[in-house]
């Protein structure tokens, strides 16, 4: 029996009947969606791969922010291994009257170790695929080399000097390729290589910079190796040794993260995309009772009705899932251009994996949401040949549809990488499509009690929905579904990120002078008042390491939380104060008085007295430059960090932390037409980081900006998804409501009585929907910012106005629209047909 | 395949009784028919709307399940085979003629006539459904859906689809039920020289005396008893 061929038949003919839009768009949608995102990790996922030791211009390295020990080189030169160092810090480049903050790299012969340096010496304007020429040699003395980005904001041409601290160095050379540096945030700003012979005479390094120290180690892999054992023993709180193994972790995280967050908004298609399914293929069952029922009147066995609506679904899913694939494809160049301040590098070609996926995602979806009513089909009694009146026993239920549910739990679980966060969203999807539902069948109990109430149309709007009362809370619960996507995308997105964004007070300051020594302290402010410029306060700085708390020591290790871990690892900034400033509220305990002058006690922010877990009355101790120091945390501060001014974590009461090493900070508000000052500033003192509040602001912000966008590109698919689920859920009693028109016309009723009566059901079914898809909605909001974005979501009580207001005209309109076409048919003619 | 007649009865009904629960008592709708009918007999079954009629054909062709008593097609007591059997039997032996078409309304008329053949995976179902589109007279409109056709037309599709695998047995409920009383006669016309062409046996089911009259033998229902 030629079932595959008859199947192929059926498919065209449903397809040109109309039968099967609903349920492909769906698939290409939810395919498309899960793809785009899976094309562009894989792009990303390769040139993180084929970078390899490319990333880290070394098998080995070993980080810290102090200079290293010598014993690290000697031990890698003892086992034969190749060094090389370097040094990198930011720090203020000018040329003319114009300076950029710009990340200084100062390297030793041999470096990079791994990995490809090029260059050119062919300066103006940006070329496409410059590939430039391979390099063994680093910058000559006396000579930089720049970057694109430098080498454009500076206008920089071969051969012109730019300032470093105290020295002039000439540009000889444009880097095309550096390893080092390639994915991530970090890279924003421009670039410069030097030798590090030239390092000390620019008189940048001084206390209190913040500079990273790298001694770079290739060779023989079982060498390396040794090595690395060798200097994990040795290493101190501050040290790091990074291999290619964990190359660059922040950038695998950040990317890890962005593309889980992704996953995650095309996987909320997905799931729209299996209402919108199981929908369908219930209105599709339903329209092929009949045949089947005819088919098995003529012969055909459960089995072949199984065999031909499988084959019939299995070739409808590879067709619209493969279509889906090929969306992705087109649109992941979407996704690449809005992230591509993300990934500075030109991305390999993606590999076949994510079509796979795509496949296997959308072939699970049609036939885990497709199977239970198909199968349902199979035991259609033929006798419905002779009685219409027979139909299905539906006794799948919801458990019919646990293959399909099960399949997505697992699809969640897998892209979401984390057991718990997939089962926790697969869950909450489940737990409120559960509510929902049985909110829904309350209210339209209640309102059934209404139903002797009211006008003629309600009265039979409310009747329709007592005798519809599963099918029209079904409805509820889909269009809230779809509608609450809608509102995500919406209201949610846009809270989200205006609690993201953070705008800067127009006399806020706008610039930081970092780096300042005490002896320039005085001839800073005789600068400033000579600029006729209020002098601004400025503060001390010690960098300390915390330790300890109440007396046991603490590693990066005792902490599970990423932030916590890097405060621990890093060095910050102590600072000591006897006023508090204006812009910080003391949450618990109490601020010093004259009289604790000299007391080590500390006053901690919130922020991260939360993160690491300090308490009032710990005793914290820090390592400051070498010795430790320890005092007891007397009160816990809020700070306002949108304010702009200089905060510090932890502060001390002025004669505790004098005897350390310092250098200070201020921040002053610059106006726009006193821009001369900033390069006299640098002129007068080459050592101060001047950091740009605006521009890094402006900076950030188009990050986030772009990054947004791709989630909006991402969401799109999740739009289009609720979309197919609002339409076919309306078309799912579509049907009935034809059956019951032409009855209603034929008994006498008025074409706008029927209106009426449609509109008030569509507005009792859009109501309910509407006030799901807001309880959703906040439920989503606070979800996504407490645990994807670490922000708190304040719930916007107009979310309830919008959904409600929404729901009722989105859903009375379509679903009109919907019906229209069978107000102007013949009654007869539909009569006819159902007969 | 066609059969020349013969005296062994192709459908015999023993004792068949269908009865129904309802809220308060059991509703008997048929009750102990026996009836047989040899091959290329043509048998009227007639009597008042809710005589049980329709009880009885569902009954015959194996739709239904009896309450008690057995049917026996070409010799095999369909009741003691499972569902799928009863579907094949079908499939084999019998095709069928409904009042309201129950024609698949996603395929053309052809594809419609098809369908049987295709089911039972004969190898080029085109041609033999063409040829008896053809003799019906709808030669021309095989590209067109059930909804393009008249009522009449759609009824001479589904003639042709039950006689299309050359059914030993065709089965008719009220085929003219949905039809005016000219189109109607054409309609019945058409089915009894089918029927006689190809030696097929035809029950047919209607409250119309004259179509029944037209038929070999006739038994009449009343409240789900065999009154002739």
């Amino acid at each position: 029996m030629n079932l595959f061929r008859l199947s192929v038949r059926m498919l065209k003919r449903d397809w040109r009947a109309g039968e099967l839009r609903v349920l492909v768009f769906a698939l290409i949608i939810a395919v498309g969606g899960m793809t785009t995102v899976g094309f562009f990790s894989d792009r990303v996922q390769l040139a993180l791969a084929r970078q390899g030791n490319q990333l880290l211009g070394a098998d080995l390295i070993i980080a810290s922010d102090r200079i290293l020990p010598s014993h690290y080189q000697d031990e890698a030169k003892r086992l034969g291994l190749s060094v090389s160092s370097s040094l990198k810090f930011p720090s203020m480049a000018s040329s003319g009257d114009s300076s950029l903050l710009t990340e200084i790299k100062a390297v030793t012969q041999g470096y990079p170790l791994r990995g490809e340096l090029r260059i050119t010496e062919e300066f103006g304007g940006r070329v496409a695929g410059l590939q430039g020429r391979v390099t063994e040699s680093i910058p000559e003395r006396g000579t930089v080399w720049i970057d694109d980005k430098l080498m454009v904001r500076l206008s920089l041409k071969r051969g012109d000097e730019i300032e470093l601290g105290d020295s002039r160095l000439k540009v000889t050379a444009r880097i095309t390729q550096e390893p080092d540096h390639s994915i991530g945030f970090i890279n924003l700003g421009p670039r410069i290589l030097i030798n590090a012979d030239d390092l000390p005479a620019t008189g940048l390094i001084q206390q209190g910079s913040r500079i990273v120290y790298r001694l770079l180690v290739a060779g023989e892999a079982g060498v390396v190796e040794t090595f690395r054992e060798w200097s994990r023993s040795r290493l101190v709180i501050g040290e790091r040794v990074e291999g290619i193994r964990d190359a660059r972790p922040e950038i695998k995280a950040a990317l890890d993260r962005a593309e889980k967050f992704l996953s995650l908004a095309a996987l909320a298609s997905v799931v729209l995309a299996a209402v919108a399914i199981a929908l369908a293929v219930r209105r599709f069952s339903q329209r092929h009772l009949d045949g089947c029922a005819v088919m098995r009147c003529l012969g055909a066995s459960q089995s072949t009705i199984l065999r031909l609506y499988l084959y019939h679904f299995t070739l409808l899913g590879l067709i619209a899932s493969s279509v889906g694939c090929l969306l992705g494809l087109v649109a992941q160049e979407a996704l690449v251009y809005w992230l591509s301040v993300l990934v500075n590098e030109e991305l390999p070609w993606p590999s076949m994996l994510p079509a796979v996926h795509g496949l296997l995602t959308g072939m699970i979806l049609l036939l885990g949401f497709a199977l239970p009513p198909l199968l349902n089909l199979r035991s259609v009694p033929a006798l419905r040949v002779l009685r219409r009146d027979i139909g299905l026993s539906s006794n799948h239920g919801i458990a019919g549809y646990s293959i399909g549910l099960a399949a997505l739990t697992v699809l969640f679980v897998w892209k979401a990488g984390d057991v718990r966060l997939g089962l926790s969203v697969m869950g909450g999807f489940i737990v409120a499509i559960f509510i929902f539902g049985l909110i829904g069948f309350l209210l339209v109990r209640v309102l059934s009690g209404l139903s002797g109430q009211g006008g003629g149309a309600w009265r039979y709007g409310l009747a329709s929905i007592r005798r519809r009362a599963t099918g029209s809370v079904v409805q509820s619960v889909a269009l809230g579904l779809g509608l609450m996507a809608l509102l995500v995308l919406t209201l949610i997105r846009d809270d989200l990120l205006q609690n993201w964004k953070t705008s800067l007070p127009p006399d806020a300051p706008n610039r930081f002078l970092v780096n300042i020594q005490k002896d320039q302290l005085q001839p800073l402010e005789v600068f400033f008042k000579e600029n006729a410029i209020s002098p601004p306060p400025v503060f001390p700085m010690v960098r300390g390491r915390l330790t300890g708390i109440n007396g046991k020591n603490i590693v990066p290790g005792d902490f599970t939380d990423t932030r916590a871990k890097r405060l621990i690892e890093r060095e910050f900034n102590l600072s000591w104060a006897r006023e508090m400033s204006p812009d910080n509220l003391i949450v618990k305990g109490q601020w010093w008085g004259r009289s604790d002058t000299g007391k080590p006690v500390l006053s901690v922010e919130e922020g991260i007295a939360k993160t690491v877990g300090i308490k009032v009355g710990d005793t914290l101790t820090y390592d400051v430059a070498g010795s430790p120091f320890t005092a007891s945390v007397t009160s816990i501060r809020r700070v306002d960090w949108d304010s702009f001014r200089v905060n510090f974590f932890v502060v001390t009461p002025p004669g505790v932390l004098d005897e350390y090493p310092s250098s200070y900070i201020t921040s002053f508000h610059l106006p726009t037409k006193k821009a001369d000052f900033m390069n006299h500033l640098i002129k007068s003192f080459p050592n101060f980081l001047v950091i740009d509040v605006a521009s890094i602001i402006d900076q950030v912000q188009r990050v986030m900006d772009q990054v947004s966008r791709a989630v909006e590109f991402v969401f799109l698919f999740t739009l289009l998804a609720g979309f197919a689920v609002l339409y076919a859920a309306i078309a799912s009693t579509q049907d009935e409501r034809i059956h019951e028109a032409a009855i209603f016309r034929t008994l006498g009723s008025k074409r706008s009585q029927l209106v009426r009566s449609w509109a008030a059901e569509f507005t009792i079914i859009g109501g309910l929907a509407g006030v799901f898809a807001a309880a959703g909605a906040s439920a989503l909001g606070y979800a996504i910012g407490e645990y994807a974005l670490n922000l708190s979501y304040s719930f916007n009580p107009w979310i309830w106005v919008t959904g409600l207001v929404t729901g009722v005209v989105v859903v009375t309109i379509a679903g009109l629209m919907g019906t229209r076409s069978v107000l102007s048919q013949a009654p007869l003619t539909i009569l006819r047909k159902i007969a | 395949m066609r059969e020349e007649p013969n005296l062994s009865p192709i459908v015999q009904a023993i004792a068949l009784t269908k009865q129904v629960s309802t809220v308060s008592d059991e509703l008997v709708i048929l009750h102990d028919i026996n009836l047989s009918v040899i091959a290329g007999e043509s048998l009227a079954v007639i009597g008042s709307s809710g005589s049980g009629k329709s009880t009885l054909l569902g009954l015959l062709a194996g739709l239904d399940v009896p309450s008690s008593g057995s049917v026996h097609l070409a010799g095999e007591d369909i009741f003691s085979l499972d569902e799928d059997g009863r579907a094949a039997l079908r499939g084999r032996l019998l095709g069928f003629v409904f009042q309201s078409f129950q024609l698949l309304p996603a395929l053309t008329a052809l594809e419609n006539v098809m369908l049987p053949l295709e089911l039972a995976g004969v190898r080029d179902p085109q041609h033999p459904a063409m040829d008896l589109l053809n003799r019906v007279g709808l030669g021309k409109r095989l590209g067109h859906y059930p909804k393009q056709l008249s009522g009449g037309e759609q009824q001479r599709v589904a003639i042709a689809r039950a006689f299309v695998t050359e059914p030993q047995l065709v089965m008719a409920d009220e085929p003219t039920g949905n039809l005016d009383s000219t189109t109607g006669s054409q309609i019945i016309d058409l089915m009894f020289a089918l029927n006689q062409e190809r030696g097929a046996t035809l029950i047919l089911v209607t409250h119309d005396e004259t179509i029944s009259n037209r038929c070999e033998r006739r038994i009449r229902l009343d409240s789900g008893r065999s009154v002739v």
